[in-house]
């Protein structure tokens, strides 16, 4: 199988790899997936608490191309919107930006996993509801 | 000399043809065309005559006579032949066969077939080092038990089973022994009298001969085997295997053999040391694991897990460059990782971050080299990528984590 253009280059050159501090009040965490299933993403947002939006997100991730592509290509996408913008970022959008073929698809559900676990991670910080949501078939 | 990209180290999945394959096949296409099986002209004979050649060939490799020597289309096909053919032809003395957890898919799921027609299958289990438990194997078999199918060397990790002392408690018991020497044959010497093998399945394209042909070897003397044929028609192949006999790979399949005969000694002694070499230096890496037995095992197969990566995305770091194969499940359409990494007892994280390793003929140490830089240099960089990897070196235990399985 054959990589698309846009997985190769997310894979070559991930952006935002990394770690933020995930004991400051304003980074929430989301940490997907399992090793057994191949698969492990971390991702992390800094929200900047006056405007309410994200100003870094980071990841790292255990996984295939895909799923590093997926990651990557969700922390570029973070940046600059608010919680709630962030919230609607759909697993489709990624499969249709990145190309991703049918069995790829879990990489991107994991990947809208991550970002809803991370904001649930910092709304719960943050004294709000958490959000319960709907669970995508992997 | 120069280093030619991309580099294949996939040698288990396939062999390329050696060129003096083919140019002894070459004649027999367009100007030697004849049916082997045309008794009458000159076309039959000649064609016939290449044939009962490449027979001898391909029987000597491995000191049979060529009168057991039943030729195929591959090693598929030679074991549906030889568990099917035997289960329907003993089928008045018993119903059960034992293999292991370990074989390929062409035992595997031809013995799965067996038994929605009736068979009780044995699947036994391998020790951590892939091997079979020889104490196990003699306490599975009964009354019932016409035969034993246990592989020679593994396609994965490349382990070598004790096929002589497997053989000895076969013929205690009165069992058939039939194994799948598909990676084994023309690779490390095989000899059907030494080591007790009945029924043996084989394959010219991974020995450096062409696709699409193989054998079933099967013993005529002490004890006289047979198979029911699964294939009906002109009776070719003493009966056990009818359909017109794809000579010029035939010619192939014979020369490739010959080939290995002549120079397996030496090329096993080149490729180890190569292969020790390659494993050497990627066992250097922290938190690498070698998978299967280190001294039963093929020359030319490493098969190694990088913990903390994932194998498919490990390989997306070179697969332009070089050509390997991995136990991920990303890399097979079930999303399930490698099951004979599992029946090793390896987590499904460890048979994730494995990378398999067939180096050949032509394999190079330059090619060595690169891969050698090509791997470690990916490792590292996906370790930084890895969340699994900073939980390692942070001290998290990542067994205590509970994850959402999905």
């Amino acid at each position: 199988m054959a990589y698309s253009e846009k997985v190769l280059d997310h894979y070559t050159n991930p952006q935002n790899v990394g770690t933020l501090d995930k004991a400051k009040q304003n980074v929430g965490t989301g940490l997907v997936g399992a090793p057994e299933c191949g698969d492990v993403m971390r991702l992390q947002i800094e929200v900047d608490e006056a405007s309410g939006l994200i100003k870094d997100a980071k990841f790292k991730t255990f996984g295939c191309g895909s799923a590093i592509a997926s990651s990557s290509l969700a922390t570029e996408w973070l940046k600059g919107k608010t919680v709630d913008q962030a919230l609607a970022i759909d697993n489709m959008d990624i499969v249709e930006e990145l190309n991703l073929p049918p069995v790829k698809i879990h990489c991107s559900v994991l990947a809208e996993d991550a970002i809803k676990a991370a904001i649930n991670d910092y709304r719960v910080k943050n004294g709000l509801p958490e959000l319960v949501l709907e669970q995508k078939a992997h | 000399m120069e280093l030619k990209l991309p580099i294949y180290l996939d040698n288990n999945a396939t062999t390329p043809m050696d060129p003096r394959v083919l140019e002894a096949m070459l004649p027999y296409f367009v100007e030697k065309f004849g049916n082997a099986a045309s008794r009458n002209h000159s076309f039959g004979w000649v064609a016939e005559e290449a044939v009962d050649y490449a027979r001898e060939q391909v029987a000597k490799l491995i000191n049979a006579d060529p009168k057991e020597i039943i030729f195929t289309s591959g090693a598929t096909e030679s074991d549906n032949l030889a568990l099917k053919g035997v289960y329907e032809m003993y089928s008045s003395k018993g119903n059960h066969i034992i293999t292991c957890t370990t074989e390929h898919k062409a035992v595997l799921d031809t013995c799965k077939h067996l038994e929605k027609q009736g068979a009780e299958i044995t699947y036994l289990e391998v020790q951590a080092d892939g091997l079979v438990d020889l104490n196990e194997l003699e306490k599975a078999i009964k009354p019932e038990t016409i035969l034993i199918a246990i592989m020679y060397g593994n396609n994965e990790i490349g382990v070598i089973q004790p096929v002589k002392e497997i053989s000895k408690i076969a013929r205690k018991h009165g069992v058939l022994f039939f194994t799948d020497g598909t990676q084994a044959v023309g690779k490390i010497p095989v000899d059907v009298q030494a080591d007790g093998i009945d029924l043996m399945a084989f394959s010219g394209h991974k020995m450096y001969g062409p696709k699409g042909v193989g054998a079933l070897y099967v013993r005529r003397k002490n004890p006289r085997v047979k198979v029911t044929a699964q294939m009906d028609g002109g009776g070719h192949e003493r009966g056990m295997r009818s359909g017109t006999l794809n000579v010029p790979s035939l010619v192939g399949f014979g020369k490739a053999c010959e080939i290995c005969m002549n120079e397996m000694e030496s090329e096993a002694k080149r490729l180890s040391k190569m292969r020790d070499r390659l494993e050497n230096a990627l066992m250097q890496l922290e938190e690498s694991y070698r998978n299967g037995n280190k001294e039963h095992r093929l020359p030319h197969t490493a098969n190694i897990s990088f913990k903390y990566v994932e194998g498919e995305g490990l390989m997306m770091g070179f697969n332009k460059d070089i050509a390997v194969s991995s136990g991920s499940a990303c890399t097979s359409a079930s999303l399930e990782p490698s099951y004979v990494l599992k029946a090793l007892g390896l987590g499904d994280d460890l048979a994730h971050s494995s990378l398999r390793f067939g180096l050949g003929r032509f394999t190079t140490d330059e090619q060595i080299d690169y891969t050698i830089k090509a791997v470690t240099d990916t490792v590292n960089k996906l370790r930084e990528m890895s969340p699994l990897w900073e939980m390692f070196k942070e001290g998290v235990d990542i067994n205590a984590i509970e994850w959402a399985h999905h």
